[in-house]
């Protein structure tokens, strides 16, 4: 889970890290008295959890009440990367000499986390590391040592931090180690750390993401979750609990495994298709999780046709198929075409009990995307010849 | 042959009382595994699946003479489980839990280089050498015994490919199912060596996905000189960045780390064939035997 870069400040402030005066604000009214109560200049950020945010539009500065509405009223409502913008961070507007990365991750291949420090902040550090992987100092951490003092110590002075401010970036990496390790994070960021005039370091934007798998332990966080989803379709792949990605394409693919159902979308790909989607639906493919993942690809308006793959290991064909029969009762008439594939153990059976008059059923899995690529293109292409409109535009060439 | 587990392999199951734990032990003794043991904290002197429970790995271990442990504990509970197996007489711990978190696994991993067990996934299928035994939950019908050897990141994915492999009469020696997260216990490289010395594999498919760097550190192995040859798959060709798919560890970063295309390049170049679907690998491994 990505924190928001407010939530990830309340994480951080409440840990000591240094971070500048900031509210939330949804709308422009607000914006403007946050200002006020700040004090300018501010900064007035997009709450949308992407990369570059700046070099896309999403953070303005403002140094007059005026400049502030008229931000405000431009970042407010806007788009940023497909994402609409519904709330704004407005922050004291920091005056730096120097802008600093610190950063804690995990190092899977080595199965330790990994602290960071470069002097080259306020870019892309993904860059900095591609293009000039020394100017990082990295220190691999034992994990059930944690972050050693001197292991941060080290790590500025190899960066060339600035003497002035060794000690504080020094501090700021531990304390960023210990809320990435209280909080089961995979990364924590502080990227710019700036240095001001002062010598202080101040966290300018702030990054927390955490591990899904340990939400269970921290209640606190799993609050935060409830309003990350940023669209109606991740909403109710939430409240369903599936692992969904929606992709560009008109293929939806349901299927059970996420290797099986990466291998369907990269076959619909191969066979000269688009997936709209990555849906695994896990084990036992039941009823009631059938339902909900034909639910899930049906509601997204993309979609021509589906192919509902599913590999029966422990759970046999003979129970997929009837699950996938009674789910097809609650849809009538089903809004898309939809292939299925079954195979594994007692495939035959299932296949020999699913309702043919609703699906088509295939038994490999080259036949059923192939089919369901077919479906989805005659589908794309019969929109297009019906248009008599020639300004409107082609249902499957604008996603080409 | 075979490597890791064959009949001989004695096996505690770990969480044996939950109804996962229960309903895998007998599907494994089914299968013909030897499942002597569960073990389960508080459950002592229970008879679950047949076999006696007892409190402690150790304890299970020791009096049926267990070499393996297979875990079916809770995310929740699984670190304190492995640490325990890890501390215990057996040899090799299947672990098919999912969702551990990563930090757990990380200090999981510090203590496992402290030992000289083996340890497979978390978030493994498990590992099956064809008509002789399965740890695990993977479905014994679509495997058959022979000569190929088979390891890989995903459960689902890797019954497809056997399920092909089979279908064409290519049978396995062993299927090692390394799991789906990013920090797992045996990885590529471990599989590639168990097979290498392994006279009855003649020839690997390694099954990766997107994420990490696992498949191209497995490629400089092959690289380094491997005798057995290899046939490789990569799911995720078309993932997005920045997206899990489904498994933890299955994650393009967002500076373009980890990518199908990565991984394809690194085992190409050292002159793999790698399918670009479960027939072609099916097909790939045809033409090497």
């Amino acid at each position: 889970m990505k924190l928001h870069e407010y939530q990830a400040k309340e994480v951080f402030a409440e840990a000591g890290l240094p971070v500048p005066a900031s509210e939330l604000a949804a709308t422009v009214e607000e914006a403007v008295a946050a200002g006020e109560r700040i004090g300018l200049p501010v900064a007035v950020k997009a709450q949308v959890r992407v990369g570059g945010r700046g070099k896309a539009g999403g953070i303005e500065l403002a140094d007059t009440p005026e400049e502030l509405r008229e931000v405000g009223e431009c970042v407010l409502g806007s788009e940023l990367k497909g994402l609409h913008v519904d709330r704004v961070l407005v922050e004291d507007a920091v005056e730096f000499t120097n802008e600093l990365y610190v950063g804690v991750t995990m190092d899977r291949e080595a199965g330790e986390p990994v602290a960071m420090v470069s002097s080259e902040g306020g870019v892309n550090i993904e860059a900095v590391a591609a293009e000039t992987p020394e100017a990082i100092a990295r220190e691999h951490v034992i994990p059930s040592f944690g972050l050693h003092p001197y292991q941060a110590r080290r790590a500025v002075s190899e960066a060339g931090v600035d003497d002035a401010v060794a000690d504080d970036v020094a501090d700021t990496l531990r304390t960023l180690y210990r809320v990435w390790d209280d909080n089961d994070g995979s990364d924590a960021e502080i990227n710019p750390l700036m240095m001001t005039e002062d010598d202080a370091v101040v966290a300018a934007d702030a990054v927390l993401n955490v591990d899904d798998d340990a939400l269970f332990r921290h209640p606190g966080l799993r609050e935060y979750a409830e309003s990350t989803a940023g669209s109606d379709l991740g909403r109710k792949a939430e409240e369903y609990d599936f692992d969904y990605v929606r992709l560009e394409g008109n293929v939806g693919v349901v299927g059970n495994g996420a290797g099986l159902v990466m291998t369907t979308l990269d076959l619909v790909d191969h066979l000269g298709g688009e997936p709209a989607n990555f849906l695994d639906v896990g084990g036992g493919a039941k009823a009631e999780r059938v339902r909900n993942a034909l639910d899930m690809v049906f509601s997204d308006e993309n979609v021509d046709s589906v192919v509902f793959n599913v590999f029966g290991g422990i759970t046999r064909g003979d129970e997929v198929a009837r699950g996938i029969d009674t789910a097809l009762e609650e849809f009538d008439p089903l809004p898309d075409p939809v292939v299925v594939r079954l195979a594994g153990t007692r495939a035959a059976e299932g296949r020999e009990i699913l309702n043919t008059d609703r699906v088509e059923v295939e038994a490999t899995l080259e036949a059923a995307v192939e089919r369901a690529v077919e479906l989805a293109g005659a589908r794309a292409d019969g929109g297009r010849e019906s248009s008599t409109d020639a300004t409107t535009p082609e249902r499957g060439g604008d996603r080409r | 042959m075979s490597v890791l587990v064959d009949d001989s392999t004695r096996v505690v199951v770990q969480g044996i009382t939950g109804d996962e734990g229960r309903f895998h032990a007998e599907g494994m003794a089914e299968y013909g595994t030897n499942v002597v043991s569960g073990a389960v904290p508080g459950r002592g002197g229970q008879e679950v699946a047949g076999v006696p429970v007892y409190d402690t790995v150790s304890r299970a271990a020791h009096e049926h003479d267990a070499d393996a442990a297979v875990v079916f504990v809770p995310p929740a509970f699984a670190a304190d489980a492995l640490f325990e197996a890890l501390d215990s007489p057996v040899d090799l711990v299947v672990a098919v839990t999912e969702g551990v978190p990563v930090q757990d696994m990380s200090l999981v991993y510090e203590a496992l280089a402290r030992t000289d067990t083996d340890l497979v996934g978390p978030n493994s299928p498990g590992v099956i050498t064809p008509g002789e035994a399965k740890l695990g939950i993977l479905p014994g019908e679509v495997f058959e015994a022979g000569s190929v050897g088979l390891v890989s990141r995903s459960g689902t994915l890797t019954y497809q490919i056997v399920d092909t492999l089979t279908e064409r009469g290519l049978g396995q020696s062993t299927a090692i199912g390394i799991g789906g997260d990013p920090i797992v216990g045996t990885d590529f490289v471990d599989a590639f060596e168990l097979f290498e010395a392994d006279p009855d594999t003649e020839a690997v498919v390694v099954c990766g996905e997107i994420g990490g760097e696992a498949e191209e550190e497995a490629a400089e192995v092959i690289a380094g000189g491997m005798d057995t040859p290899v046939v490789g798959f990569i799911a995720g060709r078309t993932a997005p960045p920045g997206e899990r798919m489904g498994h933890a560890g299955a994650i393009v970063g967002e500076a373009g780390t980890g990518t199908a295309e990565s991984k394809i390049r690194a085992l190409s170049e050292t002159g793999v064939p790698v399918g670009e679907t479960p027939a072609e690998v099916a097909e790939h491994v045809a033409d090497l035997l």
